[in-house]
């Protein structure tokens, strides 16, 4: 972004560069990130019109498949779609999360349908999410601090094993071993969803009973995902590790584990946790599959639902939302960066 | 153009460029003969590829036939069925060894779309001073943030169901985190001097990034490949198991779609899972393993490591 550097050499400071200036390096840096991030969305949105705009055959047919519809409501929707495309495109602009768009399959307004399932898939992808950054740093630190040695050896080849698995299909082999119980094993977890029907999921009883549905499917995704973050967080604390301070650190007598814990990481940390952050558009993707495979009712088993309609109300409106998340996701990490890294306010 | 410490025959500016870029590919090939884990990969690959080439040859293509099989369904491996029946009472085996032309197929060619948008929109992203390519580094941004699965399945539901939509939309969501690498690439070698003196010349922007960009980013454009290889292998899996792959045609993605729509799972019938998805994860390993070959004997910070 070198607009507000160049307008800042101008001769005539324009009143924007003045403003950026009095308001100091962190405040432009914050505008500038946010500003970023709502040209993203923009272009998402525009992008997701028209994307839909390709779809071959008749669109109220695809709109309307299945389902009784009021022949007055249909005269609305095939003067609506008979507008020019310029037009449509202005209306959809006005608002984008517009209570029009209605699912075909659920006969409700589509974000009323996308509103129900948020919790399910909130739930899972953040307990994978919080395991494996925690488990993934662990054993990223480990293998980095004793390079070359075995035990940095086998866990990085067995992270680069689990890292060309098909997430789903990992999670098929756990469910055949552990719920279906092939070789003679017995059934230890349930095959799906997200709770016994008829339990009460506010009771501290309904919440092992969460726990105990969830465990397979959040220990496939914590399994995928970790092996990514340990290689990162392995790549960037051999980057760090020759670093001079740490040399001073050292020779200032501290111990090891001291110098490790308390020079090192830290620095290494801040790449890796911009990449977890911006890792979640990835996220998003693995839990659609897995969400399917165990059969919980979250946005991902409904993205399912919607393609194989096609439900594309209900599709181009979940396509927004995903989109939207990884975008504030990334704006936070961002954001967070710059306030870890003063080098990068700039 | 003449060396005076050549006592051979007349050595043009083309020759002297031959015999180094055949010297750079010896020392490349030695280099990765010695990486362990690159060859490894290498020899697990040409393995799947003569068997996806040899497949008419090993199962006749009637063995994909539903309504020819003469096995019982859910057979587990035996003698007779390497790899177990599925549940039509057709031989995993030939199915796998059939999915494997697919599955390449699709993974090599949306490489080859998703490596050649991401080399051109680097280059000229990296080249253009300005409103261009501060307007194609945008749109590489754009893209890089889009989810990208979410978004492949969109394509995919909005383009149809064929061989080559998977194709498309694999590869026109998967280029920008390699325009990324080329830009960053393009933008170092562009501060150098003979860049600058084919600009003095009065070579065009063409000439300037065909001759002299491209050459040098080429090596890390290589090394990508691998990796882009794996990712696009997955998405197809991924994408297949979904259901959006072509109907027609069997790759490993939609073997994983029929056991697990079938109930392979609840009735127990391990062989139907494993075999597809141990092809994925041994091809996705193998070009995971020869890209950091490729990788560290690229980059000068990893030698001696």
């Amino acid at each position: 972004m070198t607009l507000f550097q160049e307008a800042g050499v101008d001769a005539a400071p324009s009143a924007l560069a003045r403003a950026g200036r009095l308001a100091g390096p962190s405040t432009r840096y914050v505008a500038k990130r946010i500003f970023a991030a709502l040209g993203t969305f923009a272009f998402v949105v525009v992008f997701n019109f028209f994307l839909f705009r390709l779809l071959p055959g008749d669109p109220i047919a695809l709109y309307t498949k299945g389902r009784d519809v009021d022949p007055a409501q249909m005269r609305a929707l095939r003067s609506t779609l008979n507008q020019p495309v310029l037009q449509q495109f202005v209306n959809y602009l006005k608002n984008p999360f517009s209570q029009d768009a209605s699912s075909v399959k659920y006969n409700l307004p589509a974000w009323e349908v996308i509103g129900t399932r948020v919790w399910p898939t909130v739930l899972l992808v953040g307990t994978a999410t919080l395991l494996a950054t925690i488990i993934g740093v662990w054993l990223g630190v480990r293998s980095a601090w004793a390079r070359g040695e075995r035990f940095d050896k086998v866990s990085t080849n067995t992270t680069l094993v689990l890292y060309s698995m098909p997430e789903f299909w990992f999670g098929m082999i756990l469910l055949i071993v552990f719920s279906a119980g092939v070789f003679g094993l017995p059934g230890l977890f349930p095959s799906g969803g997200l709770s016994t029907p008829g339990v009460d999921t506010s009771s501290p009883l309904g919440w092992l009973n969460v726990g105990w549905h969830l465990f397979l499917p959040v220990t496939t995704l914590t399994v995928i995902y970790l092996s990514e973050y340990s290689l990162i967080m392995r790549a960037s604390l051999i980057d760090e590790m020759g670093q001079d301070y740490l040399q001073t650190a050292r020779a200032k007598g501290l111990k090891e584990k001291m110098v490790r814990r308390h020079h090192a990481v830290p620095n290494a940390m801040l790449p890796t946790m911009t990449l977890i952050f911006l890792n979640l558009g990835f996220v998003v993707g693995g839990a659609i599959t897995i969400e399917y495979v165990f059969s919980i009712n979250g946005l991902g088993s409904l993205t399912v639902d919607a393609l194989r309609g096609p439900d594309i109300p209900l599709l181009q409106s979940l396509f927004l939302l995903f989109s939207a998340a990884v975008i504030a996701a990334n704006l936070f990490a961002d954001l967070l960066y710059g306030r870890l890294d003063p080098r990068v306010r700039t | 153009m003449s060396t005076e410490a050549a006592p051979t025959k007349k050595l043009s500016p083309n020759s002297i460029v031959r015999a180094r870029r055949r010297a750079a590919l010896r020392r490349f090939t030695s280099a990765f003969g010695r990486d362990r884990g690159g060859m490894l990969g290498l020899v697990i690959i040409v393995v799947f590829f003569a068997l996806a080439l040899l497949a008419p040859l090993l199962f006749d293509r009637s063995e994909l036939d539903v309504t020819q099989a003469t096995a019982d369904p859910y057979l587990p491996p035996s003698r007779t069925y390497w790899l177990g029946t599925d549940d039509s009472g057709r031989n995993v085996l030939a199915l796998v060894i059939w999915g494997a032309r697919i599955s390449l197929l699709v993974g090599l060619s949306a490489t080859v779309l998703s490596m050649f948008i991401g080399t051109s929109i680097g280059i000229m992203s990296g080249h253009f001073r300005g409103v261009t390519g501060g307007a194609m580094d945008r749109v590489t941004e754009w893209f890089l943030v889009i989810p990208y699965l979410p978004l492949a399945i969109v394509l995919a539901t909005v383009l149809g169901k064929s061989i080559w939509v998977i194709i498309v939309v694999i590869g026109v969501t998967s280029w920008p985190g390699t325009a990324r690498i080329i830009r960053a690439q393009t933008l170092s070698v562009g501060s150098r001097a003979y860049l600058e003196r084919a600009r003095v010349l009065g070579g065009s922007n063409w000439h300037q990034m065909g001759r002299h960009v491209l050459p040098n980013v080429m090596p890390l454009v290589l090394a990508n490949t691998t990796l882009a290889v794996s990712i696009s292998i997955l998405s197809e899996t991924t994408l297949s198991f979904l259901g959006l792959g072509d109907p027609t045609a069997v790759s490993w993605g939609s073997i994983l779609e029929t056991a697990f729509d079938n109930g392979a799972i609840s009735l127990g019938a391990w062989w139907y899972l494993a075999a597809p998805g141990l092809c994925v994860v041994l091809v996705v390993m193998s070009f995971n393993f020869m890209g950091r070959a490729i990788e560290g004997i690229l980059d000068p910070r990893e030698q001696g490591a």
